[in-house]
């Protein structure tokens, strides 16, 4: 009973041209499984030309409590956006 | 930071319709009610493939039977992207399954009753659908991030569901008069259970003050059911058929229907059991449950000679 299948992650590319984004997860005993139970779950209705599945334990995400601190060092660069520049209206294709 | 501080915090975002995602800190009772929640709803859709995969074989057409086979399947997809969804607070799909089969969870009480006949799928896809489709565009935005993601790709998927039920009661309605009075005979038996699929009266509902202030609900039952009830009679009309209310009125005044009282002795006690199928109901998933134990086995067998094999070749090179 406690021989639980693992937890995947499920990505899908929704067509040539884009990224993989995540959209669920199941359980699989493996890889191929995992491909085979996320094509019938997530793609009935040609959702993808294209699947990743990982296995969940493999993911490592940053904490929430942390996000204020790890995304600190952006917050001040505006100098980064184009818009901190001013660019006189005569000047074209900038 | 105190809990009352971070209490406060996670009321705030709430309030500024900031979605709740899994490792965010969340209050004990918000999570235990979202696993609850959710668990019953994953129950309730593979639960609800029971009485539609009664007529699955028997299907009049095999377009009908091709619509059925993928509605069905579309509702297993249900449960499933609702368990994951319930994992993502800390629940075991394990335990999940258990509290199903040993009678411990809930699941909506519509699926206790039976279907006796081909007009019972038309009036489930129109109004066991149409009815769930109301609460679930609203669970569309619930503030669990997971939930609310299964629910935009559920909606997506229950519109099919709905329509196909209703093009079989036009098919019934519009037919020989025989096939007419099994429409208003399907009517007749699911009208009275689609509206209690909204649960108890707002007055009597337990928990309903804290679930709309976590914004797990945005409406109240009352609302729900006012709201299927005006968007439901026109289509019955349509059909050329009447819900059994005798007290079913327009109201000007207020814009909307006025209907009859739910039979709440009836609500209570097929929640409590003892509904004409919710034995056969529990024995049917309990039977699916162990006639499958030897597949299950047989694949996490399968899996680790697979994984045994990939580590073969390399303890021969050690030997060697
Ligand atoms: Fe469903
Ligand atoms: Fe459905």
């Amino acid at each position: 009973m406690k021989n639980e299948w693992p937890l995947w992650e499920v990505f899908i590319r929704s067509k040539s041209g884009l990224s993989h984004k995540h959209v669920g997860s199941l359980h699989a005993t493996d890889a191929e499984m995992a491909l085979e139970n996320a094509r019938d779950l997530y793609t009935r209705r040609n959702e993808g030309v294209s699947l990743w599945v990982v296995e969940s334990k493999h993911i490592t995400a940053s904490d929430p409590d942390d996000s204020d601190p790890l995304f600190e060092p952006a917050k001040d660069k505006i100098y980064r956006h184009p818009t901190f520049y001013d660019v006189p209206d005569d000047v074209t294709h900038m | 930071m105190t809990s009352l501080n971070l209490e406060a915090l996670f009321q705030s975002k709430i309030d500024e319709e900031t979605k709740i995602e899994p490792k965010d800190w969340m209050p004990d009772a918000y999570r235990k009610t979202l696993i609850r929640q959710i668990s019953q709803h994953a129950h309730s859709e593979i639960v609800g493939m029971l009485p539609e995969g009664n007529w699955i074989t028997r299907a009049p057409s095999l377009r009908r039977k091709l619509i059925l086979l993928a509605k069905v399947q579309d509702e297993a997809g249900h449960g499933l992207y609702l368990y994951s969804a319930a994992e993502t607070l800390g629940a075991n799909r394990d335990d999940l399954v258990q509290q199903l089969l040993t009678g411990k969870a809930k699941y909506s009480s519509i699926f206790n009753y039976p279907t006796l006949n081909w007009a019972d799928i038309g009036a489930i896809g129109w109004l066991v659908d149409g009815a769930a489709i109301m609460n679930q565009v609203m669970l569309t935005r619930t503030s669990y991030g997971p939930y609310a993601r299964a629910m935009v790709r559920i909606c997506k998927e229950e519109s099919f569901h709905q329509r196909q039920g209703y093009e079989i009661m036009i098919a019934m309605a519009k037919g020989s008069p025989e096939q007419k009075a099994m429409a208003q005979d399907a009517l007749n038996r699911w009208w009275w259970p689609s509206l209690m699929m909204f649960g108890p009266k707002d007055a009597e509902s337990s928990h309903s003050d804290q679930a709309l202030k976590w914004k797990i609900k945005r409406k109240t039952n009352d609302e729900l059911r006012q709201q299927f009830v005006d968007v439901t009679i026109p289509q019955a009309e349509y059909l050329g058929l009447t819900v059994p209310d005798p007290d079913l009125r327009w109201n000007e005044e207020k814009g909307s229907y006025d209907f009859g009282e739910i039979d709440w002795e009836e609500f209570w006690s097929v929640v409590k059991g003892n509904g004409p199928c919710n034995k056969q109901r529990l024995q049917a998933r309990n039977k699916a449950y162990d006639d499958g134990a030897w597949v299950r086995e047989a694949a996490s067998a399968h899996a680790a000679k697979k994984e045994q094999r990939k580590l073969e070749p390399q303890l021969e090179t050690k030997a060697a």
